[in-house]
């Protein structure tokens, strides 16, 4: 892992059993490929566990935002218990209340209207990445 | 073992195509190969510990399907006292298949959905001999 400053680590849970968790995978990755590709870091969430100390201080050297799932929240608990608290979280059920016409459906490979839903999703990772750095000073 | 199942758990690797590679394979096992002989279970949600995640793979053989070397899944199921039965690591199912070059993390390329059958045959077929062992 490279240690930087200047921008913001996303943490979601990719919960593997749940089409929730394959949301919060893909709005990640939208995050960081496509809307704010300079700006954010990400982390496979086990790694906390399995990993070393850079792994741990990850919290500890980017702000972060958790991108859960389900209620269970568990990008959110385990970046707090391993690392460090988040500074933001996104919870993808609470996401898809704003957008009832919008159902997950698929773990495996989204269809177009899961994609609509994890693009609303990325789109509020984003927002939140910009509201962290511009309270964030430049180091 | 009758009501018992197989938990499949890849190793929620994002950072790398690998990952993605693990993930897609474990679905095509639990959701087509093997539904009614397999399931899955959410890492992280077992690296947090859960009560029901916890009993899961403490009572239910297990395969862990590990992105890269780092075997997230594998030392996951361990630290939490499952019963793991068998792991994969997908760098070394790629290392024997070195003409395939998978790409994409939001969407695998053709190659990778490749690879991912490929472990997935593989994973379909130790399902079977671990449910014929257990018998």
């Amino acid at each position: 892992m490279t240690l930087a400053t200047g921008k913001v680590g996303i943490i979601c849970c990719s919960g593997e059993d749940l089409p929730e968790g394959t949301i919060s995978r893909v709005a990640t990755r939208l995050v960081l490929e496509k809307l704010r590709p300079d700006q954010t870091v990400t982390l496979c969430l086990p790694l906390f566990l399995a990993g070393g100390e850079d792994e741990r201080a990850f919290a500890r050297v980017f702000p972060t935002i958790s991108v859960d799932g389900c209620s269970k929240k568990c990008a959110e608990a385990a970046t707090e218990k391993f690392s460090g608290k988040p500074v933001a979280t996104i919870l993808v059920s609470e996401v898809m209340k704003k957008y009832p016409h919008l159902k997950a459906k698929s773990r495996e490979r989204l269809k177009p209207q899961e994609m609509k839903l994890a693009t609303k999703v990325a789109e509020e990772i984003a927002k939140k990445v910009d509201e962290i750095l511009c309270k964030t000073p430049k180091k | 073992m009758e009501n018992h199942k197989i938990v499949v758990v890849p190793c929620s690797g994002i950072g790398k195509s690998l990952g993605t590679v693990g993930r897609v394979a474990t679905y095509k096992v639990i959701e087509r190969m093997k539904p009614k002989k397999t399931r899955t279970v959410c890492l992280a949600l077992l690296t947090m510990g859960d009560d029901d995640a916890l009993k899961l793979v403490r009572e239910n053989p297990c395969i862990a399907v590990d992105g890269c070397p780092a075997q997230c899944s594998k030392k996951n199921i361990e630290a939490s006292m499952g019963k793991l039965v068998h792991s994969i690591i997908v760098t070394e199912v790629l290392r024997k298949n070195r003409s395939l070059k998978p790409e994409g993390v939001i969407e695998l390329n053709d190659q990778g959905d490749k690879l991912a059958e490929i472990i997935a045959k593989d994973l379909s077929k130790k399902a079977d001999e671990i449910l014929h062992k257990e018998k």
